[in-house]
């Protein structure tokens, strides 16, 4: 569900797409995340910096979300907030049911670990952990027996298309091997929410289209929400629904896929 | 997530070495310069440590160390025997000779003349070496005229890698010496050869003087306390007595206070503390500002800042135990190097349990400073950064 002055409730249900069939299965809670008037500022005095500007946004699960907008706009704010990185400075943050706002910092890192997966504009690897050892640190942190957190993981690069390449290390592979590896690392612990940051940013506009899929084909699920923020245009086409961002507020949400694929 | 800290640690191979060689170093040297001290420093007790037998040792009150003879007047002896709480004493000469050798060249020698005399309770002469560091010779040939026992190292300073070889003399101040046998002695501060004889023989070495007793050595009854014997001779003569652990760290405390060696080993055991901390810390803050986006990934996914200094003191005490394990393994390999193979010079280094310590201590703060420095960048350091 989204509420913004510029878009109704009934957005979500008047969407059409061709992961409807996911976007409908049963879920406990109505959306993934709610944003009720989020403010979001940096620095005091002079140096102040307002990022965000009273941001209410509802997101739904099943769905892959694009956040754009120019650079500068509050758009890493904005994923920062959700997942639980920064603290607003006004307004509340409901994320899978959990009011961050209250969350004390403690329980917000475990909330993290447990629900949310991060994929990255840098795929931000350990360069001295293989593929497999680097999908599988969610787990680690989740405080999986390393054995069989390698097994999960394992299991998950082959899905992903790197089964031949689990022994090798970051430097051993391209751009788009290791941002898929950042896929599986941002799956295997099984979140429900999933952000990116630019994930096709690093990459040519093959690997980014091939990365992209990848992140809807395997991350996209009726129970999981996935938010990705991008300037790549020539992805729009994989997202649910488009957000635009401008000037720490939200422009426009677009909602009608067959729009973005052209 | 300790796993995943030692593979970041060990990953990137030349960091890993460059943050071990810094501990390593330090370690290494603050263990070789401390122990070189140390041994030193013992070198200055060698007597006290190799005249064996007694429990305290009377002198002059004007006394500072145990190379500082002045001699008091042999009647003293039967004034200490009258103390309460002495069941023997007896007289030790010493002093510094100068030898002629057979070449002509002269070198300075330390006389010790044990009392013949009065032997103790059990009729040994004390003083005596244990049968163990008798290398050579019959120490009843101590009787003959003339004869003495030389040290080890004295051997080599007067003859060089001659073997030894029995009746081989030299003139102390013009009057000959025969050396019956060959001892083993603790190595001296200054180097010079050790001669054993009797007191009487002894004192005839040097010149003609008035007083010639240059120390009493004390046995205390058994079951009275060394303490209240020495308090008791203090009282009661006028001389200056102390336990044998009380003068052995009197004549360091000599040395350590007159002479710059405590200081100039300090600067350099100093300098290896900072250079340990310099190069252990710098590479260690490197190592965790290029891991900097890992470790704001790490927090991002959910690790929380407990589990990152973990992580963090994890790896530093890695790097700290193998370089501690190096460095001070290196200064023992050091010492054992020179005691066996350096057969000309007295080793002048002692290895013990302080100063494996000591060095344990200084790396522990070497590494916890090097962890702290990182971590603080860590812990401050923004999950969000991971999005920049």
């Amino acid at each position: 569900m989204i509420a913004t002055n510029a878009t109704s409730a009934t957005a979500i249900a008047g969407t059409v797409s061709a992961y409807d069939t996911v976007r409908d299965a049963p879920r406990t809670e109505p959306c993934s995340v709610r944003l009720q008037n989020v403010t979001k500022t940096f620095g005091v005095g002079d140096a102040k910096t307002v990022a965000l500007r009273d941001v209410s946004l509802e997101l739904p699960y099943g769905e892959l979300v694009l956040l754009v907008g120019q650079s500068g706009c509050g758009k890493t704010t904005l994923i920062s907030i959700v997942a639980g990185l920064l603290d607003p400075t006004a307004g509340e943050v409901e994320v899978l049911g959990q009011n961050l706002t209250k969350m004390g910092g403690s329980r917000k890192v475990r909330f993290r670990g447990q629900n949310i997966g991060f994929i990255f504009q840098q795929y931000n690897l350990i360069p001295s952990l293989n593929a497999v050892e680097n999908a599988c640190v969610p787990l680690l942190i989740a405080g999986w027996n390393r054995k069989k957190a390698l097994e999960k993981a394992a299991h998950l690069l082959e899905k992903v298309g790197l089964g031949k390449r689990m022994k090798s290390y970051a430097n051993e592979l391209s751009g788009g091997q290791q941002q898929r590896v950042a896929i599986a690392r941002a799956l295997v612990h099984e979140p429900k929410l999933l952000v990116c940051d630019e994930p096709t940013a690093a990459l040519d506009a093959a690997s980014g289209r091939t990365v992209m899929g990848l992140i809807r084909e395997v991350a996209v699920q009726a129970d999981r929400a996935v938010i990705v923020v991008t300037h790549d245009s020539r992805v729009y086409d994989f997202g649910d629904r488009i957000v635009s961002m401008n000037d720490g507020g939200i422009e426009k949400i677009e909602t009608d896929r067959a729009r973005f694929q052209h | 997530m300790n796993w995943v800290a030692l593979r970041m640690l060990t990953g990137d191979k030349a960091k890993y070495i460059g943050i071990i060689f810094g501990v390593s170093f330090a370690a290494l040297l603050m263990a070789q310069q401390s122990a070189i001290f140390c041994g030193l420093m013992r070198n200055t007790t060698s007597q006290i440590q190799d005249l064996e037998g007694a429990d305290i040792w009377v002198m002059d009150k004007s006394v500072q160390f145990v190379d500082d003879i002045k001699p008091v007047s042999e009647n003293r002896l039967l004034r200490v025997r009258g103390v309460e709480g002495v069941a023997w004493a007896v007289k030790l000469y010493k002093s510094v000779g100068r030898a002629k050798l057979v070449d002509g060249t002269f070198q300075q020698v330390i006389l010790l003349g044990l009392d013949y005399d009065n032997k103790d309770s059990q009729g040994r002469v004390v003083g005596q070496p244990r049968p163990e560091r008798i290398l050579a010779g019959n120490w009843d040939d101590l009787e003959q005229p003339d004869a003495v026992f030389l040290d080890e190292f004295g051997w080599r300073y007067l003859f060089g890698d001659t073997p030894y070889e029995p009746g081989r003399s030299l003139e102390i101040n013009n009057k000959r010496a025969n050396i019956v046998g060959m001892v083993k002695c603790k190595p001296t501060f200054q180097t010079f050869p050790i001669l054993y004889t009797k007191y009487s023989q002894a004192i005839q070495y040097n010149p003609p003087e008035p007083k010639t007793l240059s120390f009493i050595l004390v046995k205390a009854q058994d079951g009275v306390p060394h303490q209240e014997v020495c308090d008791n001779i203090v009282k009661q003569t006028g001389m200056k007595a102390q336990t044998n652990d009380q003068f052995f760290w009197t004549t360091i405390q000599y040395y350590m206070e007159r002479t710059g060696i405590p200081i100039n080993f300090g600067i350099t055991v100093f300098l290896g503390f900072i250079v340990g901390c310099a190069i252990a810390g710098q590479t260690f803050y490197l190592f965790t500002l290029e891991n900097l986006k890992q470790f704001g990934s790490l927090k991002a996914m959910g690790v929380s800042n407990i589990r990152i200094i973990g992580m963090v003191m994890l790896q530093a005490l890695v790097v700290g135990l193998i370089g501690y394990g190096l460095g001070v393994g290196g200064a023992a390999g050091f010492g054992l190097f020179f005691e066996t193979f350096v057969k000309s010079t007295p080793p002048a280094f002692y290895f013990g349990w302080q100063i494996l310590v000591i060095s344990a201590v200084a790396v522990a703060v070497i590494i916890t400073l090097s962890a702290a420095m990182s971590l603080k960048k860590v812990l401050f350091l923004e999950a969000g950064v991971v999005f920049r």
